[in-house]
């Protein structure tokens, strides 16, 4: 456990559970509508493209790419020692599907927009609190989904 | 009719006075009192008595946390000056700082109340003491806290400052249109020497492009001198019905337009195109209320957070175009004194400190006023600045004001 940083861990509800607790069985998961198909990030109680409320959860395949990204080296947080790269990573499935994410497996040199990524869940277990955090590392294989 | 009615929204309201408290690092004040130093000298400034108030707005109001962002609400003003008011309102939720302002304008405008003191005060320099920047929020760092709302999509990955999010932002400018480091400087540079000529800047001493490219990094693209800098102060405004110019010893600022506009997602990363972020839409919004465009403007003051976004504020409000930036600033030439576009003639928050957005205003109202001594700007053929644009916030919070000088 202790080649993993102390994190601060997201406040769990019905609406973001999907999201935090997905990776629990590898899979990352958004709402998404099921009448036009819009998948929702943050998490809301309706599609805000068509404005209904026909919501269910669904796993996207946990590809995607860099859209920007920044090498933080300020220690903001105890333990959490830097350089490391907090990015935003695009979804394959969807243009405007982001999430701001770690890139990890990687030396932050090398990250670079538009670089192929996959997603990586790191399990966080604090005293039976359970989160599984979204990382992305770069998919070598080239985003063959 | 009266001049007031004849005039449309904004244009019916003035900035009449304007007052600033001490300003420095580190000055352990109580931040009410800074806050009383600054009222009181702006409502002198508009040649009123405290018993002429009739409105208090203020950003972002009373809030414990982060540590010496805010402390003073419109409560603890109004009472430890016992005004009695028409109209008050404290809050956040605002097209940026200026979004203060903005309220203040609008209640001006509509009748509610003549004279509406504007306040927006800051004690992060002492509330950080030799700790850590105070202005990152991360609930104590341990225990049982857990992330809500936005945070909980950025503390997890240690995305803790907006200097992550702004550097992402910077980054994905820098890949798109070929924005660099050198080009960046010029907005901590350009602030530097504007700030050598305010004797109330924190940081006055020369700032060298070797000096820049050479400090620590923040976050990429962002180096430590692209971090305004934390300060204790306070800076106060009063807003009056546009009828009040004529008692006024000196011109007033009136308000030509302002910018309010959020049509994008409401969020950091979520923003459609973050290279821009909300200032494209307030600065839309801006020019669509005037009949004048950015070459009518004399001084430009840009909030400076951090240096990137000064550069969007300069793009938004088309002082360039998008993504030309970095060319726009290069050299520093376009934005100094004595250039196209004088910039952040104070110092900015980068060199005179983190006043948070009212900085900003408090210098335009100096310039076209003619007050600046060392630092008043003289436009080419000894013209005196006669229009003043100001903008302030960055990501998703931004506002924008035109404001002309007139009686």
């Amino acid at each position: 456990m202790s080649d993993k940083p102390f994190r601060v861990l997201p406040r769990l509800t019905d609406a973001n559970e999907p999201f935090w607790l997905g990776g629990a069985e590898g899979e990352l998961r958004f709402w998404r509508c099921q009448d036009c198909g819009y998948r929702l990030h943050p998490p809301g109680p309706i599609c805000p493209r068509c404005r209904t409320k026909h919501l269910a959860v669904e796993a996207v395949s946990g590809k995607g790419t860099v859209f920007t990204y920044t090498i933080n080296h300020q220690p903001w947080i105890p333990t959490f020692d830097p350089p490391y790269v907090v990015a935003i990573v695009e979804l394959a499935e969807q243009d405007d599907l982001r999430l701001t994410t770690n890139i990890v497996g990687c030396d932050p040199d090398e990250v670079t927009i538009g670089m192929p990524v996959r997603v990586t869940f790191e399990h966080y277990d604090d005293n039976g609190y359970e989160v599984w955090l979204p990382l992305f590392e770069p998919d070598v294989a080239g985003g063959a989904a | 009719m009266s001049a007031f009615e004849e005039l449309r929204g904004e244009r019916r309201a003035i900035v009449s006075g304007i007052g600033q408290s001490q300003v420095g690092r580190r000055i352990y004040r109580d931040p009410l009192d800074l806050t009383v130093d600054a009222a009181l000298e702006a409502i002198a400034d508009a040649g009123l008595d405290p018993s002429d108030i009739d409105g208090i707005a203020t950003y972002p109001g009373n809030m414990e946390i982060p540590p010496g962002f805010s402390g003073v609400g419109v409560t603890e003003l109004q009472d430890a000056l016992r005004l009695e008011l028409n109209w008050f309102a404290g809050g956040m939720e605002l097209p940026g700082q200026l979004g203060a302002v903005v309220n203040a304008v609008l209640a001006v405008s509509a009748g509610l109340c003549d004279h509406v003191l504007c306040f927006r005060t800051v004690w992060e320099a002492s509330a950080q003491g030799d700790q850590g920047r105070a202005s990152v929020t991360m609930g104590g760092g341990g225990g049982a806290y857990r992330a809500s709302s936005f945070m909980q999509w950025t503390l997890p990955f240690g995305a803790a400052s907006a200097a992550n999010w702004i550097g992402m932002m910077a980054q994905r400018h820098f890949h798109e249109y070929g924005t660099t480091r050198e080009q960046l400087a010029q907005i901590a540079l350009n602030a530097r020497a504007n700030a050598a000529l305010n004797p109330k800047a924190i940081y006055r001493d020369p700032m060298t492009m070797d000096d820049y490219l050479s400090v620590r990094m923040i976050s990429t693209p962002l180096c430590l001198y692209d971090c305004d800098a934390p300060a204790d102060g306070s800076t106060a405004v009063v807003i009056s019905r546009v009828e009040h110019a004529a008692a006024l010893d000196h011109p007033a600022a009136r308000v030509e337009a302002m910018g309010t506009a959020l049509r994008g997602r409401p969020s950091w990363d979520q923003f459609d195109d973050l290279t821009t972020m909300a200032l494209r839409d307030a600065s839309a919004m801006l020019w669509e209320r005037s009949d004048l465009t950015p070459a009518d403007v004399d001084v430009a003051e840009l909030y400076d957070g951090f240096s990137f976004i000064t550069l969007c504020w300069l793009e938004a409000l088309g002082f360039c175009a998008q993504g030309e930036g970095g060319a726009f600033i290069e050299g520093g030439g376009a934005i100094a004194r004595d250039g196209l576009l004088p910039l952040n003639t104070h110092g900015g928050q980068l060199s005179a400190g983190r006043l948070h957005g009212f900085g900003f205003l408090h210098e335009a109202c100096v310039q076209l006023w003619g007050r600046g001594d060392e630092r008043q700007v003289v436009r080419p053929g000894g013209r005196d600045p006669e229009v003043a644009v100001v903008g302030a916030g960055g990501g998703p919070l931004g506002g924008c004001l035109l404001l002309t000088k007139g009686r």
